[in-house]
């Protein structure tokens, strides 16, 4: 059956306007449509915070539930049923700071979810502190004088905890963050879409480099597995390797040709050069950063489940009852 | 020599973490119960992870309670204890009974085991006041070497046989048939016949060492069964008590089981448990800490699985928010508080019952939840069952306490059959409502309809902020805030349960104890000498704890004098006093990490009578 982005909207979206998860949330329904999974066999789990409030955007199934806490909700609902293609949904805070045990964890576990991270290195919902994606020296309510501590860098978390899928979009692009959001759906295990979008209202801004497709045209650069990694208007820039190091050029300039420039592989299992294009500052990289297959936890718990079923004898509860060690009263 | 009929009879095996002492405990009462006896048995285990090897605190204890009838307790003081090096001697002698028959292992009681027990002399015996007509003393290491010497076996492997001579000795004293011992040792080592081999030679030995010599030791026992209950039986613990009663509300829901839990003492054996049965398609997934244990429960139970977390009181803290979380949402859900000595980490293989008020009102908001309590190691089935049930039909968290004292002990279990327990029916949502279905709608019991994803038609949002009563949407109107909070309250005390018991003096007890939990025993246990000293006492011991029984009040306001006698100070005397109107009982409370002893009940319940 078809769908259009009708059969997953839902109800009136109440985040300020302009802000990023407007965006966000229009592809997603668009992503889900082209999907093309019934929504009564989806599930889109969050946690706490302004973005959090999607799934009740969603004609699926789903939860809104508690601060930090969806991906680990998420997991127990995709192993319980598998069959259920489920999306968990958290903020930078409620995914790196509350959350961050459960990101690493769901990842290293490698979950059959798709996980989105909605960055915009700020606390929305509690009316603008600082998070932990929020740079070193940012100026918040609760940090007036400058954050004195580093932030995380999701990819470099995500890899850290040995992720196997690691793709990136603006919120303001809906080709881009379509095309990654599919890639997550089709990548089997923790797929992990950072999305860099914008706070209006407290983090007005923070990715003004990339957020408009100018700007995108100038900063950013598009992976895609398999091709050179050339950008710029004219594509006149490109990723060269210097020496265990990776940096972008200008084509014709310093004697670097079209032949130096690197072909991005997303399904090298070693993640060194993706973790390097994953945390360039210029150009920022965008799609899919990291696609590489592994045995998913939820797939390995229902085969060894299958395994057990026909190696052991006993298969109710009664049967059970038998394998112990049984005396007679008469 | 004496042959000495008894009621009962204790013995406690103790000895280093690894002498294999709860093997001996386990087939000797295991043997036992083989010939019909009653059986309870509590392991006693050193916190330390592995204490210095003959170090007072490495040692580790099994306690077993036989009798010709019901035995209710592992038994206060011991009959019989084996000491299987000096450590042992020196901690656990003050389990024994003043008259007491001791064995020991002269091998482990040379000038450096002595030291490390902390004696001062060579004369052990003397020091501890022991007299020595009383003890068993046997070379028993450098036997069991002998009677291994032809085995090849290596020397370290043959000192683990020790254990076996101990119970060799043990089943002799008791005039048990080892045959039953030699199957259950050839059934449990059914891969390694050699390793049965050898534990069964030493067994024999062990057995004819104690007949040939007829030792020092006044008499042999004789424990005769009454009162048989024929049928199959098997020994359990409270924990696979718990892990089996799951797995067969599974079973009767037809659902899934998950289990989202993180090690922690005393709970992990459910763990275990549930990890090895597979074949019944049993999940369980060792999450990343407490909360994810009970946060990805909640995420199955979402998905439509029978979910359950096991932890105890540490990991109750951390599992609040999302126990909460599943009342809001009112899924159902099974929170396993497998209770310890608190606060903070506390006395981690201790036993208490100061959860009570947390599993009550550990919650932020107006938070109702159901509380339950296994009474003893084989209730824990039942309860684990019921707990099931309970959220299962009326879409709610539930919480199921249990302590280190039921759960690690064990008794004769009567094979269950399926067949006989209730059904097992949640509230699926009609199919007939679609269209019309709003997450919050309830049926006539109160109960939210069960929508598990999957269905056309019923896709749904729940979540942690409130929602609205007819659209299920967030909603923040105080009138509909008024109302979902007393719709969730009334839906738990509508919840059906059965009505309070009173066991002994039911009309005309001067003292009526009340307890909960796995004080039951115990309690039942003081009731009984008592009234065989002629008073008139009753018992009334709460299983269901939240709501509570609809006669509780009409119960606990009928006798002259009523003491609430729990493991804590005093929660479930608050929590009946805050619910019963008029209610004053007097209190016996304990926190010492140990079972109640039921000779200090006897005493301070007299005392009560006699005021």
């Amino acid at each position: 059956m078809a769908y259009t982005n009708n059969d997953f909207k839902k109800g009136q979206p109440r985040w300020c306007p302009g802000c990023g998860d407007h965006f966000f949330l229009a592809s997603l329904h668009k992503a889900m449509a082209e999907i093309g999974v019934a929504p009564s066999q989806t599930a889109v789990i969050s946690g706490i915070g302004c973005s959090s409030r999607l799934p009740h955007y969603m004609a699926t199934y789903g939860m809104n539930t508690i601060h930090g806490r969806a991906a680990a909700i998420a997991t127990g609902c995709k192993v319980a049923n598998p069959d259920l293609t489920v999306w968990q949904v958290s903020g930078d805070g409620d995914g790196l700071a509350i959350g961050g045990n459960h990101f690493i964890h769901a990842n290293r576990r490698n979950i059959n979810l798709n996980m989105i991270l909605l960055n915009n290195r700020i606390y929305g919902l509690t009316k603008g502190q600082y998070s932990p994606t929020s740079p070193r020296g940012f100026v918040s309510k609760s940090s007036p004088y400058g954050t004195v501590e580093d932030p995380f860098r999701p990819a470099e978390l995500c890899f850290g905890a040995r992720g196997h899928f690691f793709a990136r979009s603006v919120a303001t692009d809906a080709p881009g963050t379509i095309e990654i959001l599919k890639a997550a759906y089709n990548h089997k295990g923790t797929s992990v879409c950072e999305i860099l979008q914008n706070c209006v209202i407290f983090n007005n801004g923070t990715h003004d480099a990339v957020y408009s497709k100018e700007g995108r045209a100038k900063n950013a650069i598009y992976l895609k597995h398999g091709e050179k990694m050339l950008f710029g208007e004219n594509n006149e820039y490109g990723i060269v390797q210097e020496g265990f190091n990776i940096k972008a050029v200008k084509l014709g300039e310093e004697g670097y040709t079209e032949a130096d420039v690197l072909v991005h592989d997303a399904k090298c299992e070693d993640n060194t050069l993706q973790l390097k294009l994953a945390e360039m500052e210029w150009p920022i990289a965008l799609g899919v950063i990291r696609d590489v297959e592994a045995p998913t936890y939820d797939e390995s718990v229902w085969s060894q489940i299958e395994e057990i079923k026909a190696a052991k004898k006993y298969h109710n509860f009664a049967e059970l009852l038998e394998t112990n060690d049984i005396w007679e009263v008469k | 020599m004496e042959i000495k009929e008894k009621e009962s009879v204790v013995v406690r095996f103790s000895g280093d973490s690894g002498d294999g002492m709860q093997l001996a405990g386990n087939i000797f009462s295991t043997v036992s119960a083989t010939v019909g006896n009653s059986i309870s048995t509590f392991p006693d285990y050193p916190a330390d992870i592995r204490a210095p090897q003959g170090s007072l605190t490495g040692v580790s204890g099994f306690q077993v309670h036989i009798g010709a009838e019901q035995v209710y307790t592992p038994g206060d003081l011991c009959d019989v204890l084996v000491a299987m090096n000096a450590a042992a001697l020196k901690t656990q002698y003050r389990y024994a009974k003043p008259d007491a028959a001791i064995i020991i292992d002269t091998d482990s009681f040379g000038p450096k085991d002595l030291e490390k027990a902390q004696f001062q002399t060579e004369d052990y015996l003397g020091e501890m006041g022991i007299d020595p007509d009383r003890v068993i003393a046997c070379p028993l290491s450098s036997m069991v070497k002998d009677c291994l010497a032809d085995s090849g076996m290596d020397a370290k492997s043959i000192s683990k046989c020790r254990n076996m001579f101990a119970l060799g000795l043990v089943c002799w004293l008791f005039d048990r048939d080892i045959n039953i011992a030699f199957n259950f040792l050839k059934e449990k080592f059914a891969k390694k016949p050699e390793i049965a081999e050898a534990n069964i030679k030493v067994i024999q030995a062990g057995y004819d060492y104690g007949h040939n010599t007829h030792s020092s030791v006044a008499n042999v026992y004789r424990i005769e069964t009454k009162n048989k209950v024929p049928g199959r039986y098997m020994d359990i613990t409270g924990n696979k008590a718990t892990a089996y009663g799951f797995i067969a509300a599974a079973e009767k829901a037809g659902l899934k089981l998950y289990l989202g839990s993180y090690p922690i003492t005393p709970a992990t054996d459910v763990l275990h448990e549930l990890s090895k049965h597979k074949s019944l398609g049993v999940i369980t997934v060792q999450c990343e800490d407490e909360i994810a244990g009970c946060a990805s429960a909640v995420g199955a139970s979402f998905a439509g699985a029978l979910a359950v977390t096991s932890t105890s009181g540490p990991g109750i803290c951390l599992k609040s928010e999302a126990m909460n979380l599943a009342v809001i949402m009112e899924l159902p859900l099974v929170v396993l508080d497998v209770q310890r000595g608190g606060p903070a980490t506390g006395l981690p293989t201790k036993s208490e019952q100061t959860d009570l008020l947390q599993a009550l009102f550990g919650r932020n908001g107006e938070s109702p939840m159901p509380v339950v309590a296994a009474a003893s190691p084989t209730d824990c089935f039942e309860m684990a069952f019921a707990a099931s049930k309970m959220a299962l039909e009326h879409m709610t968290p539930v919480i199921l306490m249990t302590d280190a004292f039921v759960a690690n002990g064990s008794a004769a279990f009567k094979l269950p059959d399926l067949k006989s327990y209730p059904t097992i029916q949640p509230p699926y949502v009609p199919e007939e409502l679609k269209g019309s279905w709003t997450p919050y709608m309830r049926n006539e019991e109160g109960v939210r309809y069960w929508a598990v994803p999957g269905r056309e038609g019923f896709e749904h949002i729940l979540g942690g902020l409130e929602k609205d009563d007819k659209t299920g949407a967030i909603s923040t109107n105080p009138e509909n805030h008024d109302l979902m909070t007393r719709k969730r309250q009334a839906k738990i005390d509508a919840i059906p349960v059965p009505d309070l018991e009173v066991l002994g003096d039911k009309e005309d007890a001067e003292l009526l104890i009340v307890g909960f939990g796995g004080t039951y025993g115990h309690l039942h246990a003081a009731m009984d000498e008592l009234r065989a000293k002629g008073k008139k006492v009753a018992l009334a011991h709460f299983r269901y704890i939240n709501p509570l029984p609809k006669n509780t009040s009409e119960v606990l306001l009928k006798y002259p004098k009523v003491v609430v006698a729990e493991q804590n100070m005093g929660q479930l005397a608050g929590w009946l006093r805050m619910k019963v109107d008029g209610f004053v009982p007097m209190k016996f409370n304990q926190v010492k990490g140990q079972p109640f002893v039921v000779n200090e009940l006897v005493e301070a319940f007299t005392q009560i009578i006699n005021k």
